[in-house]
């Protein structure tokens, strides 16, 4: 069957499979390399994607399901090294990431968080995060990456709330989580 | 992994949705958000013949008021009930509950029809349309009919839903200020719940509790008979079939029950209002 997809502002074309995940799509079909298949059975979050707008894990998603629609990688969300996207910038300042595996989607997936929660709460941060697994388990600094991507200040946002009755939710912030030094005085 | 071959056809409307169903019969089968779907056909213990899209049917997507009941469309995202005003008004608990489902990846796709249709009986949605006593709206080439969700499950992954039916929508009661509490217990971030406990205006749902979403009728009755909520939270496991698998045993799971039911209850007595 014809799909055509926007990706990252361009028109694509392609006769595929009813079968083809998007996932494939945009790595075999379009070369775009960006996007990880890490789980493949919608767990990991490393090949999350913004599908008219929305984080969306592309491995469960048919390119067939996308026909007609605007789908942003990371390929598309910064211009060039020297003018990352806002996201893409506050992961390196913060060094939001270690292996690296996890970051195209972890990226994608803040930057869908962002667009529905522009200044987010650490609490509503992990939450918003939770389809999306860091096998380097450094998500203290994945977190403060997006504080700081929100234009927040990271050593300050500690807040712990969600919508009352929603969640209980541990107490203290990235400032007070055990063992980590947030770089200020102690 | 990857499914095995299929052909794929997006329905423009639901009356050609039912065309697309009685035209292909068995071999067909829906796809709306496709988060359950597309998984057991990756895994390959699925394997349909037709996808009939449904997925992108703004006829099936909308919340609104209806007398005493809010009306929602079968194809509404998880994400659409959780961000809802109108539901955190009327009928907190379903928000708070689709809130639980997956991640939010997950949600911008799944559905609430997909999920109801799907029959698992860890599902989170499940459980809350059975403690609000919702009814579900099903439309065919014989008309439409309306099926309480006590009635709708016949064990796991089965309802009474025939092949060639489409889930329209999902009717729930305006709760307003009633009590309610959604209680679920993972082990791990995005799981499925090893159990959980929906409470609202005091009945009682109970997710992967048995084969089927579960009410906690001794428990509510214990309640409606002036019981205390620990009293009644001890009953909650009673005529219930919790199945011993990986993540916990049968008993674990009655434990849960009663635990999950005695917090929901006592959050519910306290949301009152």
């Amino acid at each position: 069957m014809k799909v055509a997809i926007t990706v990252n502002g361009q028109e694509t074309t392609a006769d595929v499979e009813p079968r083809l995940l998007l996932v494939h799509y945009l790595r075999d079909v379009l070369g775009l390399k960006a996007t990880n298949i890490g789980c493949d059975t919608t767990s990991c979050g490393a090949c999350t994607v913004l599908l008219d707008g929305e984080s969306v894990k592309s491995c469960t998603v048919l390119a067939a399901q996308a026909d007609g629609s605007s789908v942003t990688t990371l390929e598309g969300l910064s211009s060039g090294p020297d003018d990352l996207h806002p996201v893409a910038a506050a992961f390196r300042a913060e060094h939001g990431l270690q292996c690296g595996f996890c970051t195209p989607g972890m990226v994608m997936a803040a930057v869908g968080l962002l667009s529905e929660n522009p200044k987010p709460t650490e609490r509503e941060v992990r939450d918003g995060l939770e389809g999306n697994l860091c096998r380097c388990t450094g998500y203290h600094n994945i977190v403060r990456a997006v504080i700081a991507a929100s234009g927040q200040d990271p050593d300050e946002v500690t807040g712990t709330s969600l919508r009352p009755g929603v969640e209980r939710s541990p107490a203290g912030g990235v400032a007070a989580a055990p063992g980590f030094s947030t770089g200020g005085a102690e | 992994m990857i499914p095995v071959g299929f052909e794929y056809v997006r329905a423009t409307s639901v009356d050609e949705a039912i065309s697309l169903l009685v035209e292909h019969g068995e071999e067909a089968t829906l796809l709306a958000g496709g988060h359950s779907l597309l998984p057991v056909m990756k895994l390959r213990l699925a394997a349909p013949e037709v996808l009939i899209d449904i997925g992108r049917l703004s006829e099936l997507s909308y919340i609104r008021v209806e007398g005493d009941e809010i009306a929602i469309g079968a194809g509404t995202k998880h994400r659409a009930l959780e961000a809802s005003e109108l539901l955190a008004k009327e009928c907190p608990l379903l928000p708070a509950a689709a809130h639980t489902v997956g991640d939010p990846q997950v949600r911008h796709r799944g559905t609430i029809g997909g999920s109801l249709a799907h029959g698992d009986p860890a599902s989170d949605l499940p459980a809350a349309v059975l403690a609000l006593g919702g009814t579900i709206v099903l439309r065919s080439p014989r008309g439409q009919r309306t099926v309480p969700i006590t009635g709708f499950y016949t064990g796991v992954f089965s309802t009474v839903r025939d092949p060639d039916e489409v889930i329209v929508e999902v009717r729930v009661p305006r709760t307003g200020g009633a009590g309610w509490a959604y209680e679920k217990f993972v082990r791990r971030a995005n799981d499925w719940a090893i159990v959980a406990v929906a409470v609202v205006d005091g009945r009682i749902g109970l997710a992967n509790m048995g084969p089927t979403p579960l009410r906690a009728s001794a428990a509510e009755a214990a309640l409606a008979d002036g019981a205390s909520i620990e009293e009644a939270a001890a009953l909650a496991d009673q005529a219930t079939d919790p199945v011993s698998d990986v993540p916990a045993t049968a008993e674990y799971r009655r434990h849960l029950a009663r635990v999950l039911t005695k917090r929901a209850l006592t959050t519910a007595a306290g949301a009152a209002g």
